[in-house]
Order: C-alpha cells, then sequence, then structure tokens
C-alpha cells in the first residue's frame, strides 16, 4: 500500500536531483530557473502529501501561495533574463559577475 | 553686600564700557567713566575699611551666588571681607585710581588710548575679585585673570617682538606657578572635601595629620605638600626665584601698568594669597622654611642684579623683585603682619618710583637708559623731590614708610627660630646695603652728576603736565608718612587676629611687640641698628661710585669680570631656561610628534586601522565572486549545515 | 500489489527519470520538455492522494502557462548549447555528493520529525462526489483570505515588473499615441478657408 513514506521518499530525491542540477548547470541561468521549479516541485510534494495523510487541507492551501510565488519569480526571472540578454547579448552565468566585491 | 559687589562690579562695568563703546564715548569718555568706576570703588573701600576698623567689627563672609553644586563640592562666588581684605581693596583701588589719572598724561599720543584704561579697569576688577574671594575658585578666577590681564598689557604695543616675547614669558612662567597652584588647590579639595576658606580653615589641623604617598616608600604631610604647591603659584605670581624672570621683561608694557601690575598690586598677590592662607601654612614649619629661603634668597640676589642694570625701569624692577622676597621672608618667619604692612608701604613707594621713572621717561621722549640721563634735578623739580622721597622710603631710611615696616621685618626674621632663619636674616640684612647702593646708583646717575643728554632731548626737556605730578605727589605722601600712624595698629595691636592665625609659639611679632612703644621709640630704636647703618653706607656707596668717582665701577667691573658676567646675565636664569628648559621642551615634543603623533598615532592608529579594515575586506571581498551559483552554494551548503543542526537537536 | 502501487511506481520512476533528464539535458529544449513531463508525472501522483484541485492547477499554470513562458524564452534567445554546457563533467561528481547528502540528511529528517505526528497509515479515502476543490476554497477564502489576497497582489506586481523589465521604446517606430489621439482638437485638424468668390467678367 502507498504510504506517506513512499511519496516523502519521492520528494526528497527530487529535491536532491534539483540540488545536483544546480551544481552541474552552473552556466546556464535558464536551467538554473528550472531547477528552482524542480526544488518547488519537491517542497510542494511534501506539502501535498502531509496534508493528505494528515488530512489538513492547510497544506493545500500553501501549495497554491507557492505556486502562485513560484509563477510570479519565473515571470520575473525571465523578464529580468531577457533584458539581460538584450544587453549583454549573452545569458553565461560565468560572464555575470558586475556584483563582484 | 551690595557695597562689596558694587566696589567689584564698578571697575568691570567701566571696563566693558571702555572696551566695547570706546569708539563712541572717546578717548575723554573712556578715562572718564574709568577713572569714576575705580574711584567710587576706592571711597566705597574707604567705608569698608572704616566699618572694619571699628571695635567689634566681625568679618563679613557671604555668598553672593552659587554656580554649581556637584557631589557635595558648592562652587560659589561670595566675598569674605575682614581687615586684611579691606586693607587690601584701599591699597588696591588707590593705586589703582592713582595710575588711572597718571596714564592721562603718559598715554596721551597713543592710539590704544580706550584700550589701555578698559584693560587697567579690567584689572582692578580681577584683583578685587582676587583680594575679597571667600573661596579657593574664585581665588583662582582672579589669580588668571589678573594674569590674563597682566599679559594682554605687557604686550600692549603689540607691534614690538620684544613685548609679544615678554608677555609669552610671562604668561608662560606663570602657568608654572599656577600647574602648583591648582594642584595645591585641588590637593585641599580631596583632603577637605570643600573649596571654602572657612571650611577648610577649620579641617587645618586634620589635615595637617594626613600624610600621602608619592612615591613608593616616601611619606609626605599633606599639608606641607599643599602649602608647598600653593607657594609655588605665589612664586609665578610675585616672581620669586626661579620663576621671577617674567618681571623684569614685562617692563616692556606701559610704565602705568609697570606700576600698577608689577608694582603695588597684582605681584603682591601671592604674599596675600599666603597671608591669608597663614591657617594652613602654620601647621607645615617645613613650608614656612620653604617660603622663608626662598623669599630670603631672591631678595638678596636680585637686589645684586639691580646693581648692574642701565634700563631705569628694570632697576625699579629688580628692586621690586628683593622687597617682594623681603615680604615673602617676612611670611615665612610667621610675620604675616609685618609682610602685609610692608606690601602696603611698598605699594605706595614703588608706585611712586615707577610713576617718577615713568615722568623721566616722557620727559626724555622715551629715553629708558640711565647711562644718558643725568643732571635732571633742575629740569625735572616735582619728580626730582618725589622720588628722593620714593628712595628714602625704599631703602628703609629712618622715618619713611619703608623704614617702619623693612626694620620690623628684619627684626621680626631675627627672631624667627625656625630652620633657614638665621641664613634668611643675614640675607635680608645684606640687602640692605644692596638695596641703597642701586637705588641711589639710579636715583645719582639719573638726577645729579653731569647732563649726558641726547642735544634732541635737552631740547624738548620740560617738568611732566599736572595729570603725571598730582599721583606723584599723592603718593609721596603715603610714602613719607604711611608708616606712623599704622605701624602699631597693624603689627602689634592685634589688627589682623580675626584674619591671620599665627601659632602662639611662631608668635615672633608678639614677642617684638613687648618692647614696642610706639612708633617714635621704634624709630629710636632702629636709629641705633644695623639696617639703619647699612643704608647710609649703601647710599654713601653710591655717591662715591657714581658721583665721587664715577671710574670706579669700570674698574670695579673688569676686576672681578666673572662677578659681573654673572650679574649681568641675571645668573644665567634665562639662559638656563631658554637652552635647557625651552629647547628640551621643544626636543621632547619634537620626538613626541615623530613618535607618538606621526608614528603611533597617525601611522599605527589612524592609518593602521584603515589598513587594517581595506587588508581585511580584501580577504573578504575573495568571497564576494559576483557569481550567481556561488551564491547558490553558499545557499545550498547553508541549508545542509541547518539540516544537519536541526538533527542535532532530536 | 494493487493498481495504484503500479502507477505510482511507474509515474515516480518517470518523474525521476524526467528530474534527471531536466539537469542533464544539452539542449535547453529537451529540458524544458522534461520539466514538462516531471510536472504531469507528479499530477497523477498527486491525483492518486485525491489532491485533485492543485493536480489540475499544477498542469493548468505549469505546464500550461509557466513552461510555455519558459520555452518562449528559450526559443526566443540565441543560447550557444556548448559554452553553456562546458564544464558539466567537472561538477557532476560534486553535484551528485552533495544530492546523496541532501537525500540522506532528508530521509533522516522525516523519519525523525515525523514519528511523533498523527499520520495516517492509509490515506483517509474521501467519498466519491466529495469536492477537494470546495475543501481548498472554504480554506483559502476563511483563515486565509489575506494571504489570498497577498498572492493576488504579489501576482499583479509580477505581471507589471515583468511588463517594465522588458518594455522598450525603439525610435522610429511607428506606433500610435492614443493619449495623443484622444487629445486632439478640431482646430488642431480643420483649417477653415475663406476663398473669395470668383467675379464674372
Amino acid at each position: 500500500m502507498i504510504g506517506l513514506t513512499h511519496y516523502l521518499v519521492l520528494s526528497a530525491v527530487l529535491f536532491s536531483i534539483a540540488v545536483a542540477g544546480i551544481f552541474i548547470n552552473r552556466k546556464n541561468v535558464i536551467l538554473l530557473l528550472m531547477c528552482i521549479e524542480l526544488l518547488l516541485l519537491a517542497v510542494n510534494f511534501n506539502f501535498v502529501a502531509f496534508s493528505r495523510f494528515l488530512d489538513d487541507p492547510a497544506g493545500q492551501v500553501f501549495v497554491f501561495f507557492i505556486l502562485t510565488v513560484a509563477a510570479a519569480e519565473s515571470a520575473i526571472g525571465l523578464a529580468i533574463l531577457v533584458v539581460l540578454f538584450r544587453t549583454r547579448r549573452s545569458i553565461n552565468v560565468q560572464e555575470l559577475d558586475v556584483l563582484r566585491g | 553686600m551690595a557695597l562689596h559687589l558694587a566696589i567689584v562690579l564698578a571697575p568691570l562695568a567701566a571696563a566693558i564700557i571702555a572696551g566695547l563703546f570706546g569708539r563712541w564715548i572717546g578717548r575723554s569718555g573712556a578715562h572718564c567713566v574709568t577713572i569714576a568706576a575705580v574711584g567710587a570703588s576706592f571711597l566705597m573701600s574707604v567705608i569698608v575699611l572704616l566699618g572694619q576698623l571699628e571695635p567689634g567689627a566681625l568679618p563679613q563672609n557671604e555668598t553672593v551666588y552659587t554656580w554649581l553644586v556637584t557631589d557635595g563640592v558648592r562652587m560659589e562666588i561670595g566675598f569674605l571681607v575682614d581687615r586684611l581684605t579691606a586693607l587690601m581693596m584701599c591699597v588696591v583701588t588707590f593705586v589703582s585710581l592713582m595710575v588711572h589719572v597718571y596714564t592721562i598724561g603718559y598715554m596721551h599720543e597713543d592710539p590704544g588710548y580706550q584700550r589701555f584704561f578698559s584693560y587697567i579697569s579690567l584689572f582692578t576688577f580681577a584683583m578685587l575679585m582676587l583680594v575679597m574671594a571667600n573661596n579657593f575658585l574664585q581665588l583662582f578666577f582672579g589669580w588668571e585673570a589678573v594674569g590674563l590681564v597682566s599679559y594682554l598689557l605687557i604686550g600692549f604695543w603689540y607691534t614690538r617682538p620684544t613685548a609679544i616675547f615678554a608677555n609669552m614669558k610671562a604668561f608662560l612662567v606663570n602657568r608654572v606657578g599656577d600647574f602648583g597652584f591648582l594642584l595645591g588647590i585641588a590637593l585641599l579639595l580631596a583632603s577637605s572635601g570643600s573649596l571654602d576658606y572657612a571650611t577648610v580653615f577649620a579641617k587645618a589641623p586634620q589635615i595637617a595629620q594626613q600624610t600621602m604617598e608619592i612615591a613608593p616608600g616616601t611619606t609626605w604631610s599633606v599639608m606641607t605638600l599643599a602649602c608647598i604647591l600653593l607657594f609655588v603659584g605665589a612664586m609665578g605670581k610675585s616672581a620669586q626665584m626661579p620663576l621671577h624672570v617674567w618681571l623684569p621683561d614685562s617692563m616692556e608694557g606701559p610704565t602705568p601698568i609697570s606700576a600698577l601690575i608689577h608694582a603695588a598690586t597684582m605681584v603682591t598677590a601671592g604674599v596675600f594669597m599666603v597671608a591669608r592662607m597663614s591657617p594652613l601654612f602654620e601647621y607645615s614649619e617645613t613650608a614656612l622654611s620653604v617660603v622663608l629661603v626662598v623669599g630670603a634668597t631672591t631678595a638678596l640676589l636680585t637686589g645684586f642684579i639691580g646693581v648692574v642694570q642701565h634700563d631705569i625701569k628694570r632697576v625699579v624692577a629688580y628692586s621690586t623683585l628683593s622687597q617682594l622676597g623681603y615680604m615673602t621672608a617676612a611670611l615665612g618667619a610667621s610675620a604675616y603682619a609685618a609682610g602685609i604692612f610692608h606690601l602696603m608701604t611698598h605699594a605706595f613707594f614703588k608706585a611712586l618710583l615707577f610713576l617718577a621713572a615713568g615722568s623721566v621717561i616722557v620727559a626724555l621722549h622715551h629715553e629708558q637708559d640711565i647711562r644718558r640721563m643725568g643732571g635732571l634735578r633742575k629740569h625735572l623739580p616735582v619728580t626730582y623731590w618725589t622720588s628722593l622721597v620714593g628712595s628714602l622710603a625704599l631703602i628703609g631710611f629712618p622715618g619713611f614708610a619703608g623704614f617702619f615696616s623693612k626694620d620690623a621685618l628684619i627684626e621680626a626674621v631675627e627672631l624667627a627660630g625656625r630652620a633657614g632663619a638665621s641664613y634668611a636674616s643675614f640675607c635680608l640684612i645684606a640687602g640692605v646695603f644692596v638695596t641703597a647702593l642701586y637705588s641711589f646708583r639710579m636715583f645719582f646717575l639719573v638726577f645729579h652728576g653731569k647732563e649726558r643728554l641726547d642735544e634732541d632731548a635737552r631740547h624738548h626737556l620740560h617738568e611732566s603736565p599736572l595729570v603725571i605730578t598730582v599721583p606723584l605727589v599723592l603718593l609721596a605722601i603715603p610714602s613719607l608718612v604711611i608708616g606712623w600712624p599704622t605701624i602699631g595698629a597693624t603689627l602689634f595691636a592685634g589688627y589682623f587676629d580675626a584674619a591671620i592665625f599665627v601659632m602662639p609659639g611662631n608668635d615672633v611679632l608678639a614677642r617684638l611687640g613687648s618692647d614696642f612703644h610706639g612708633a617714635g621709640g621704634f624709630l629710636l630704636h632702629g636709629l641705633t641698628g644695623l639696617p639703619v647703618l647699612l643704608s647710609v653706607a649703601g647710599v654713601a656707596a653710591a655717591w662715591y661710585l657714581y658721583l665721587y668717582r664715577p671710574a670706579v665701577p669700570e674698574a670695579i667691573a673688569t676686576r672681578v669680570a666673572v662677578l659681573h658676567r654673572l650679574l649681568v646675565n641675571k645668573y644665567y636664569f634665562d639662559d638656563f631656561n631658554e637652552k635647557v628648559l625651552a629647547r628640551g621642551a621643544r626636543l621632547t615634543g619634537g620626538a613626541l610628534w615623530r613618535f607618538g603623533d606621526v608614528a603611533v598615532i597617525d601611522g599605527a592608529l589612524v592609518n593602521g586601522s584603515a589598513r587594517l579594515v581595506a587588508w581585511a575586506a580584501a580577504i573578504v571581498r575573495l568571497s564576494q565572486s559576483g557569481y550567481l551559483y556561488h551564491y547558490a552554494f553558499a545557499m545550498i551548503i547553508g541549508l545542509a549545515l541547518l539540516v544537519y543542526w536541526t538533527l542535532g537537536g532530536v | 500489489m494493487g493498481i495504484v502501487d503500479v502507477i505510482f511506481g511507474f509515474n515516480a520512476l518517470v518523474l525521476v527519470a524526467s528530474a534527471i533528464g531536466v539537469i542533464s539535458s544539452r539542449n535547453t529544449v529537451y529540458a524544458a520538455l522534461f520539466l514538462v513531463l516531471s510536472f504531469v508525472t507528479s499530477s497523477i501522483l498527486w491525483l492518486l492522494i485525491e489532491a485533485e484541485f492543485l493536480a489540475i492547477v499544477l498542469v493548468l499554470v505549469y505546464v500550461g502557462a509557466v513552461m510555455v513562458l519558459f520555452l518562449f524564452v528559450v526559443m526566443m534567445l540565441d543560447v550557444e548549447v556548448a559554452a553553456v554546457r562546458e564544464g558539466f563533467t567537472r561538477y557532476a561528481p560534486f553535484g551528485v555528493i552533495m544530492a546523496g547528502i541532501v537525500v540522506f540528511e532528508l530521509l533522516t529528517l522525516f523519519w525523525a520529525r515525523a514519528s511523533g505526528l498523527p499520520i495516517a497509515a492509509e490515506l483517509v479515502r474521501r467519498a466519491p462526489d466529495a469536492s477537494n476543490t470546495r475543501e481548498i476554497g472554504v480554506a483559502l477564502y476563511t483563515n486565509h483570505v489575506f494571504e489570498f489576497e497577498l498572492a493576488a497582489f504579489i501576482l499583479l506586481l509580477a505581471i507589471v515588473a515583468a511588463i517594465m523589465l522588458t518594455l522598450r521604446s525603439r525610435p522610429g517606430l511607428k506606433a500610435q499615441d492614443v493619449a495623443a489621439q484622444v487629445k486632439v482638437r478640431r482646430e488642431d485638424r480643420v483649417r477653415i478657408v475663406k476663398v473669395p468668390a470668383e467675379r464674372g467678367e
């Protein structure tokens, strides 16, 4: 029978894959953004699973908000990306070091 | 109380009016307002003195204003008026009034006329604050205020480099004394917890029991230390050796100032202060011995310098130093009343001598070298006779004011049984001869003998105007007669009983007083004494050396050239100060600047801290690569650590 | 082993595989498509535990809107694939180790912390006609109404921000100026000219 554990393990694996993705894809901003989406998906997995197995709708409301914020974040992130590309003709993270101290 | 306030504030108000509004009120306005104020002060002081002279009059001690109270210490402005104060007030305001009048004539061509009147009125105010104080804070205020005005007045002709040098010197030397004075006040405050005279004096027996450790292993009596420190202040202000070097140089100031400040009033502040502090000094035999020895040494050694000086004002200045030494020695012998008595008589005849010197200077168009004078007797009759009176009073010629005070003083010192008393009495008696020698050397060189004047000066030679001669005459009268009525009262009849405290065992004046049978008897007794003989001998020697055989002094000077050079160079005090102390201070300052400021503060602390920050920032900056993924790594590693930490709490 | 277990196992495998595909694709378009796949399988897995509303929202919002936006951007920007992929193998071991640590820590945390909670061993099944949407709606509009408003505001902010960031005015662009059109007055456009009548000879 499928229990909470299955979902938690799955979300942990998903989360760690996303973390690994951030480490591996250190050049491509779009892929970094996708990895963040994956991270949020793993978190949402946890919320949904706990919400259902604890029988409390608050967890799903939380997921709703996370989806909202994630959508907003992607929209703005991509907008920034477009502006960045427009000005620098590149989205290579290696070249984005204007924040260097 | 209103009377006391008015005495003090009238000169201040006049000084402000003359100083700030001098341009509107004009020259005559300035001298009218200041003379009116000082004259009013003088009259009110006389009223106060008469009030104090009434039998049964009590000292008045009142607080006018409490400035602040902190930790139980009250800082107040208040007046202690007793017979000592009243006498000083009269002397100060009278001499000040004379100088004000005299200044009209002396300074009439000077562009700084109003400023000058403002300063001398301000000085009168400060001096009155000093003598009328009932607490140490106000005493110190007056002390510093008279120092300030003295500084301003010595440098009155501020375009002369020598005047600037002299006023700086006076100020700095006085700083040395004031430093000791302030430390003494602080020590008394620490040991008694009060700044008020009455409280501190009441606690004097307890303070005398206290000891303190300065260097490890050495115990000092607090009272001795406090008194010596206070006396260091007095040495600065009253120009005792070795802090006397500023007074001769202060003759750079206008002559009325020399008369007012550097002869009659400010320099006596130290003497007054020691007399006022007699309830403290009496408890320290050591401090009194120091006072005695310093005073006697000053009295003799500075007299010698006076013999070789050529500047008329400097001769008088060295004579002032010598007389101040006499007063100080009297204080050291516990004969406070004698010191104050000499202070009073000296104020009259020394102011007279200074003003007479000023009159000569004016008559000769600011010629000050006595080698270029001579034979002025017939040209300046009033000045001649008044200076004769002043000189006779100075040398203690029988019957003149100086005779009574100086003779009483010398006898008191002879009777004092304390350490150094025999040395002191030798110095003082020898000093009588020296005093007579230099006084009449100057007198003969100026008024008798050949006329060694410039043609130009001779042409303009004339007696000074009335505003100059009237103060001379008015000062000559007390110089002549003030001793007769006052000696018995001040010295022996307990005039100062309420103001000055003397231990019964130390009371030399009482012992002296047992033989006293009126001023006439004192005079007869004095005629047979050694001092009178010596002073007559001094006059005779001066006559022989400078009138009868003018070549002899030159011969003596070449014969004992070493001694002569020593005197001309004033015992090398100035050279020592400039070459050793000042140079040492400059070298120390330079070393501190190079090491302390440049190396430690600028180099290590200021630039060092900046460099440290820059260095630390350079290291921290390495973590700010500007790459997004570095920040992402940091966040993930932080997340791992956070989870690990949460696990640790399980 | 029922049908549910089979569906869960299959979809879980697809999810993990597609997630690995996201992070390892050479082509960004493929990565985006793998991400779409992982969203869809997630949605199926949520449906299994009766979170129907969120499952649908995930597909509609994420797959339908966000991922399309991603694809748009990827295709719009001319990304040099080779340059972007450089250093992949160098960092892979580090990434795997980090991922292993995170997995281990998370699982330890779940087991350690979840033990005290009243967790049902088996999912409480709802009645066939129970509405998950109603349940969430009730929670959202009663207890969480302020947060809901806040979320709405954040979305508005995101819209405005995205537009402001990407808006640019190119010179020489022939665009309508509506304000100028509205502001125009008759006098600016029409000129009345009085023409003198011709005079007959």
